[in-house]
């Protein structure tokens, strides 16, 4: 009987202090949840105000450091000259970023299919990838005629290899018990690599997809930056230039700001294709309760 | 009634008549770093047996399994399938479940008859049966990380089984897995065995899972790898918790110990 009154006791006093700490916890993930996004936007926030103040505090003239509320009055005003070179820019990262998954993957499969092809040819993979891209375009923009062309070939340049890395480490990466029963149940090469290699190699290729995409718009600006003409088809960074020529620091701004967007835009697209092709089942991607 | 679930031919046959699966001649093996891992090894298998090769680590027991699936080659002697096309009829269990985590369960166990090019829906009953057979029916569309250990090692066991094999090797399967579900699985093991009358050779390095499992127990020596002594096993299937804690079972697995003892060239512990 008086165990029994003990029990009830510790339940009905242990029950609440449950509750209490379970929504303790809820509070703290709701909090989280918010302050994920309120935070980084507040301190952004926090950065342009200073920055604007800065700006008026010390009357800095606009040919030195614009305002932010400038910059934007620019990117509005300068519209019609900035969107086409965005429109530029995005073509050729985008263009390169393409080449470049199927320039890395399809090596990639090359190399790991054949071990003569990898010794062949990984070393120029090498090369390429360790000479200065801005030491090489020059000569790039001589021997290719088309403008495009040769920013294309220079974005690319830069953007595959970190896919071709990736992608040769992980298609290499299969488990080994599972590449027994591979062989056990006599599968073909094409279904090993279709069953077996391409699922393994993708959260590799999908890493190497992230860096690649912020290298090809890095590519792509600095190989604009080395064919320095204008005329038609120019892109953001031949604009920058032109600015700074020209000390029209504020459109030098506005289009830098489209730059860092298209970087950020090619960070989260990326990141969300990684969410959304790992998140059943790959490590980095799994949401743990 | 399903080719997987058709009832043993053979367990019923008396034991002179019983067909041959295999056999291993004085097979050999060597690795290039100069390791004997195997010596002279010969073994028999017939319809319906479950044979354990039971030894320290590092006596050959996974070399002798890998031999017999073709995975490597003998240095020397011979692996002799009976009746022909038996050679690629079996299926393999390893220590860890092996399971593609990028697929489901159900995708994990259609594996074999995908890479023979038959598309899920033309298998899909037959996956399903297996599955429930290992009663993991609810999960098929379940992902492998969803899953507790017990629960991975079932789904391997089912993707062994789904082509209804003539013989089905394990290595360790459940070496990593705790006592209790270690004893369900055994239980459901032999279930599953007579239900389709499979032919097992299984690998472990406990006694008491070879003494509980198996008609015949190989005794394996390491340095080089060999077969000692063979232990046959005669209690009647179907097995459970009666063998489990009967005189039989203790008496067997008293006897295997002291073959593993004599095997390992220890000496009996004091008071044996
Ligand atoms: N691929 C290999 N190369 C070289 N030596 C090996 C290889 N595989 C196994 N061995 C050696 O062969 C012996 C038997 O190994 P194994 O069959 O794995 O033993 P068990 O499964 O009984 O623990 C061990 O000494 C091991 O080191
Ligand atoms: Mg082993």
């Amino acid at each position: 009987m008086m165990a029994a009154t003990d029990v009830r006791n510790m339940t009905k006093a242990d029950a609440p202090q449950l509750d209490a700490e379970e929504e303790r916890h809820a509070r703290a993930k709701r909090i989280e949840g918010v302050a994920k996004w309120l935070l980084p936007a507040v301190v952004l926030a926090l950065a342009i105000f200073g920055w604007d103040r800065i700006v008026v505090i010390n009357a800095i003239p606009r040919y030195i450091l614009p305002g932010p509320g400038l910059v934007v009055q620019t990117l509005i005003q300068d519209w019609p000259i900035l969107y086409p070179a965005l429109l530029v820019t995005l073509k050729i990262t985008f263009m390169a970023l393409g080449v470049a998954v199927l320039g890395g993957v399809g090596l990639s499969v090359l190399f790991t299919q054949s071990r003569f092809a990898e010794m062949c040819f990984f070393p120029f993979a090498v090369i390429l990838q360790v000479t200065p891209i801005v030491s090489v375009a020059p000569l790039i923009f001589i021997y290719v005629s088309s403008k495009l062309a040769a920013l294309l070939l220079c974005a690319w340049i830069v953007a595959f290899f970190p896919i071709l890395a990736n992608t040769t480490l992980g298609l290499k990466s299969t488990d080994h018990n599972l590449r027994d029963l591979m062989t056990i149940y006599k599968a073909s090469r094409w279904q090993r690599l279709r069953f077996l290699q391409a699922p393994s190699a993708l959260p590799y290729f999908l890493g190497g997809l992230r860096i690649a995409g912020g290298l090809a718009l890095i590519g792509s600006v600095v190989a604009e930056y080395v064919a320095g003409t204008g005329g038609v088809g120019s892109g953001l960074a031949f604009r920058i230039l032109e600015a700074g020529y020209r000390l029209n620091i504020p459109r030098m701004y506005a289009a830098l700001l489209l730059i860092a967007a298209t970087g950020v835009v090619i960070f989260m697209v990326t990141t969300t294709l990684n969410h959304l092709l790992l998140r059943k089942w790959h490590e980095s991607a799994v949401k743990r309760e | 009634m399903n080719a997987a679930l058709r009832p043993s031919e053979h367990q019923t046959e008396p034991l002179g008549q019983r067909t041959k699966v295999l056999s291993l001649v004085d097979v050999d093996k060597s690795f290039s770093g100069g390791v004997v891992a195997l010596k002279r090894l010969n073994m028999t298998v017939h319809a319906g047996d479950f044979i354990s090769l039971l030894g320290p680590s590092g006596c050959g027991k996974s070399t002798a399994l890998r031999l017999i699936a073709g995975l490597m080659r003998p240095t020397a002697g011979r692996i002799v399938w009976e009746g022909g096309q038996g050679r690629d009829d079996f299926g393999v269990v390893f220590q860890e479940p092996t399971l593609m985590p990028w697929a489901t369960v159900g995708q994990n166990v259609w594996l074999p008859f995908r890479l023979r090019g038959q598309s899920y829906a033309s298998v899909k009953d037959r996956v399903e049966e297996t599955l429930s057979l290992v009663g993991l029916e609810r999960f098929a569309k379940s992902y492998p990380r969803e899953l507790s250990g017990g629960m991975k090692m079932r789904v391997s066991i089912a993707r062994a089984l789904v082509t209804a094999p003539r013989l089905i090797l394990m290595d360790e399967p459940f070496a990593a897995l705790d006592e209790i579900t270690r004893q369900k699985l055994n239980d459901d093991l032999l279930a599953l065995k007579s239900r389709m009358g499979s032919t097992v050779i299984f690998v472990t390095h406990s006694v008491f899972e070879s003494v509980f499992l198996s008609d015949r127990i190989l005794i394996m020596a390491p340095r080089p790898g060999r077969v000692l002594q063979e232990i046959t096993v005669d209690a009647p299937y179907p097995r459970g918790l009666d063998y489990r804690t009967s005189t039989d079972y203790a008496a067997k697995a008293r006897e295997t110990s002291e073959a593993l003892m004599t095997a390992m060239g220890g000496v009996l512990m004091e008071g044996e």
